[in-house]
């Protein structure tokens, strides 16, 4: 194909075109077939998706060979970090619309379900919300920050080329089935892990991709240590990698069909759905969004890292103990006891690893505090890891067993994950994404501070109609649920311990949409900033605030 | 954009806090050599030695109980066992020889039952009879004096245990014709009758359509609902002279009802509720507002199979499941 001589412009390409090309090539006639013989409707949209995104992936690769310029080997690849913000933003008000609206449809159930719609129905609509948020969202934003730090603190390009492309379109193309799925009913029925067969197949290969970019990029980097935030960010990868692989073992019905056969049986089924579950929480929620923190808080407000030991071990100690505590999640179930009594015991001994990533992030700004009243970008940080704190003390007090008889099944469990989810995990992001968006679009600084003030006051309202509702609403049907009357009957039939929650439900809908409003208003301002403006009267006012990272930190 | 961007490894002492850093320093951020804080250390140890303990006590290892020799199903079990006998004296009362008009009539019994049947009718009967059975388009309320089949205890009781429309030898049954879907009538037949129908209760001014349908109704309805509309409860034949309607008191929902003739079902709650829970249900609903007396007539002699003190480990059962 080349000459020794003299260099074509095919050989100073990177060598991951050619199998890219053949592995997108044979992807293409295998979903064709698939889509031609398949009895099953549903399995023919996604064939037909598959076949688009790979034949789309084809195009532009071949369309890179034949005119794309050498690709550049000595800068970051800032683009895909780029096109992760963008995903991360679009996803976000994804997922956060689609839970205002099953929200809505709890409160009003009524009126808001429709028996011919059935894509439409809250039981569709429930994981097309929940793996928006986490997957879609949080998916993205770990992608785009990750490959942004990891260059960052590196110093070295990506590895691998158009790998992490790869790794960008084949996970959100893991997205886009994911959710399609829900809509017409695919679903394997594990709670975060509903994709079938064919999903979890195309995601294990999206992920090694991902686990590779990053391990190669390791490899070749220019800086003699690892940063902290690097070793989050590889656990979250390898961890989320194995729990994903074991969770989803399965045997497919047939390959031109979408259902499958899980592995596992009954409790062992139940045991390993929820070891992938609270795994999920701590390596996908947790270490990774950690790993964000690491980075953009001591960059932000420029100070050191508080502690170098405490990150050393409350991250080892976090990973170690997070694997088990998993069975807290089946009190009072199946699964044999002594089982239960190590879920929560890890869970309670997890309570300060926990809290080592909040004292390391909160402390950084010793030194910068005023940082808290001049960039609301810093405070949204930091309010981040409060809620961190608070979920994270709540989490082990719930998977003790005298508590988890009231809170299990209730609306309190649903309050506490948003209360981590749209607090921590929600409002982290949120930082990062505008970091990012001033820092990878190069501007001076973001668009507007009041419209992130606007940001920060809305949703932080919102979190706490929201959970507040939920505590109110769980713990009210929780002890109707254990009301006795002298002889022993129940007190309340289930139905009426649904009615007590009608006002909760509407709060906490109340709640979410004003989460949903300022992640709208953040959309605007990072869209304003990455176009190039600033807000005129911001500019002309005396008072407005500077928040510049690069401005001399205060002591 | 820091201090000093250290590629040396060479430690600093940081200004504003005193605390040396690591030397090491990633895109200009550094870290501080601060020790794990005190507190922090404490409490992770002491959790550890918490968890220790609480192993020694609890089961924590497969086949062994721990010193406390605890177990959840062990003290499950007792508990069911406990509200069964403590049952036992009521419940087997139940079954003895008293009618249900005596059980009315006996304060203690009585308000054990009505506490059993509040259970057992939300668990069971609110799903579609609503809460305190107040009713719901289709499903008659149970908290008025209006009866399709008869509001005396007997009456209840057969109903409940049989079901409506069931798979049970004895089940109350009847056919309301599809007059429509069947073209047992015409369009025009059924507008007209619904028109006549609804006459009964809320005059109408379209005489022309009463009159046509006057025919009709003697032919086709009479024969169940009675020549004046007053309904016959031996065959669930409502009445249709008075406010109270199954799916709706508006023409249009009379005329679906006479061209669709919907036939509602009711289970057979013999086959799956134990005697005294059935026993408790008919007397509950007898007492929710609308029961009627019994006339000595209708009086039938009881079953004398049922066993006792199942009530209670039923209910209990469905306590454990909602943890």
């Amino acid at each position: 194909m080349s000459s020794a001589t003299q260099p074509s412009p095919l050989r100073s390409l990177s060598s991951e075109i050619p199998y890219l090309s053949v592995f997108l090539g044979i992807g293409t006639l295998f979903f064709f077939i698939v889509a031609i013989l398949t009895p099953e409707p549903a399995m023919r949209v996604h064939a037909f998706i598959f076949l688009a995104a790979f034949s789309a992936g084809l195009y532009a690769l071949l369309m890179q060979l034949q005119f794309g310029k050498t690709p550049p080997t000595d800068t970051y690849n800032l683009n895909v970090a780029k096109a992760g913000v963008a995903a991360s933003a679009f996803w976000g008000i994804a997922g956060f619309l689609v839970g205002v609206i099953i929200a809505a449809q709890l409160a009003f159930p009524a009126l808001l379900s429709w028996e011919t719609i059935p894509w439409l129905n809250f039981g569709r609509l429930r994981p097309v919300h929940t793996s928006a948020v986490i997957f879609a969202f949080g998916g993205n934003v770990l992608l785009a920050t990750s490959f942004y730090v990891v260059q960052r603190t590196t110093k070295a390009r990506l590895f691998g080329g158009n790998l992490p492309w790869f790794v960008f379109w084949g996970y959100n193309l893991f997205i886009v089935v994911a959710a399609t799925g829900y809509l017409m009913g695919i679903t394997q029925s594990k709670e975060y892990a509903e994709p079938e067969w064919y999903a979890d197949l195309w995601l294990t290969v999206v992920w090694v991709m991902y686990l590779l970019v990053f391990l190669g990029t390791l490899w070749k980097r220019k800086e003699p240590h690892i940063y902290v935030a690097n070793w989050f960010y590889l656990a979250f990868i390898v961890t989320v990698a194995m729990l994903h692989v074991v969770n989803n073992l399965a045997v497919p019905v047939s390959l031109l069909e979408s259902r499958s056969y899980s592995l596992f049986g009954g409790v062992q089924d139940a045991l390993t759905q929820w070891w992938y579950g609270h795994n999920a929480v701590g390596f996908f929620l947790t270490a990774g969004f950690l790993a964000i923190m690491y980075y953009f808080i001591p960059k932000r407000v420029n100070r050191p890292v508080y502690s170098y030991r405490l990150s050393i071990v409350h991250f080892w100690s976090l990973i170690f103990i997070y694997i088990w505590a998993g069975p807290h999640h089946l009190h009072y179930t199946a699964l044999p006891e002594w089982a239960q009594t190590l879920g929560m015991v890890f869970s309670i001994m997890l309570w300060m690893p926990s809290w080592g990533g909040m004292i390391n992030g909160v402390m950084t700004l010793s030194g910068a505090w005023d940082k808290l009243r001049t960039d609301p970008v810093v405070r949204m940080m930091i309010v981040s890891l409060a809620f961190y704190g608070m979920s994270t003390f709540e989490g082990p007090l719930m998977s003790v067993r005298a508590v988890n008889a009231l809170s299990h099944y209730t609306e309190w469990g649903i309050g506490h994950v948003h209360s981590g989810s749209l607090g921590w995990v929600g409002f982290v992001s949120f930082g990062a994404l505008y970091c990012l968006t001033q820092w990878l679009w190069k501007r001076e600084r973001l668009y507007s501070f009041a419209l992130v003030e606007w940001h920060f006051w809305i949703a932080t309202i919102g979190i706490l109609l929201y959970i507040c509702a939920m505590w109110v609403a769980g713990i009210t049907e929780g002890l109707q649920w254990r009301a006795y009357d002298e002889y022993g009957f129940l007190q309340y039939s289930f139905i009426e311990t649904v009615e007590a929650k009608h006002i909760p439900y509407i709060i906490r809908a109340v709640g979410g949409g004003m989460y949903l409003t300022g992640a709208l208003i953040m959309c605007y301002n990072l869209y304003m900033t990455a176009k190039g403006h600033v807000r005129q009267s911001e500019v002309d006012g005396a008072n407005a605030p500077a928040a510049n990272p690069n401005l001399v930190p205060a002591e | 954009m820091t201090n000093s961007n250290h590629q040396d490894d060479t430690p600093r002492v940081d200004d504003h806090t005193g605390t040396e850093t690591t030397g090491h320093s990633w895109d200009g951020i550094e870290e501080l050599n601060t020790p794990l804080p005190r507190w922090w250390l404490i409490v992770f140890y002491v959790t550890i030695v918490w968890a220790l303990i609480y192993c020694i006590f609890m089961p924590s290892f497969p086949g062994l109980p721990g010193l406390r020799n605890h177990s959840e199903r062990a003290n499950v079990q007792q508990q069911m066992e406990q509200v069964a006998v403590d049952r036992t004296a009521l419940a087997s009362q139940l079954l003895s020889d008293v009618s249900l008009e005596e059980i009315e009539q006996d304060p203690e019994l009585f308000q054990f039952v009505m506490a059993a049947g509040k259970s057992a009718f939300g668990d069971n009967c609110a799903t579609c009879h609503g809460i305190g059975g107040r009713g719901v388009p289709g499903y008659p309320s149970l908290a008025d004096d209006v009866w399709l089949w008869g509001g005396t205890l007997e009456d209840i009781r057969h109903t409940i245990t049989h079901g409506i429309r069931a798979h049970s030898d004895e089940t109350r049954f009847s056919m309301m014709p599809s007059y429509g879907i069947d073209g047992l009538l015409s369009p025009e037949e059924i507008d007209d009758l619904a028109v006549f129908v609804s006459n009964f209760s809320s005059p109408h001014s379209n005489q022309a359509a009463i009159d046509r349908a006057a025919p009709v109704f003697e032919a086709q309805c009479s024969t169940c609902h009675g020549t004046n509309g007053q309904g016959d409860r031996s065959m669930g034949a409502p009445n249709l002279t008075d406010a109270e309607w199954l799916y709706g008191s508006d023409v249009k929902t009379i005329r679906s009802q006479i061209r669709n003739g919907r036939n509602g079902v009711m289970p057979n709650w013999g086959e799956r509720l134990d005697e005294t829970t059935i026993v408790a249900l008919s007397v509950y609903v007898h007492a929710l507002g609308g029961g009627e007396a019994t006339t000595v007539a209708e009086a039938e002699p009881r079953d004398e199979h049922a066993d006792a003190g199942s009530l209670a480990a039923e209910d209990n059962g469905a306590e454990q499941g909602g943890k």
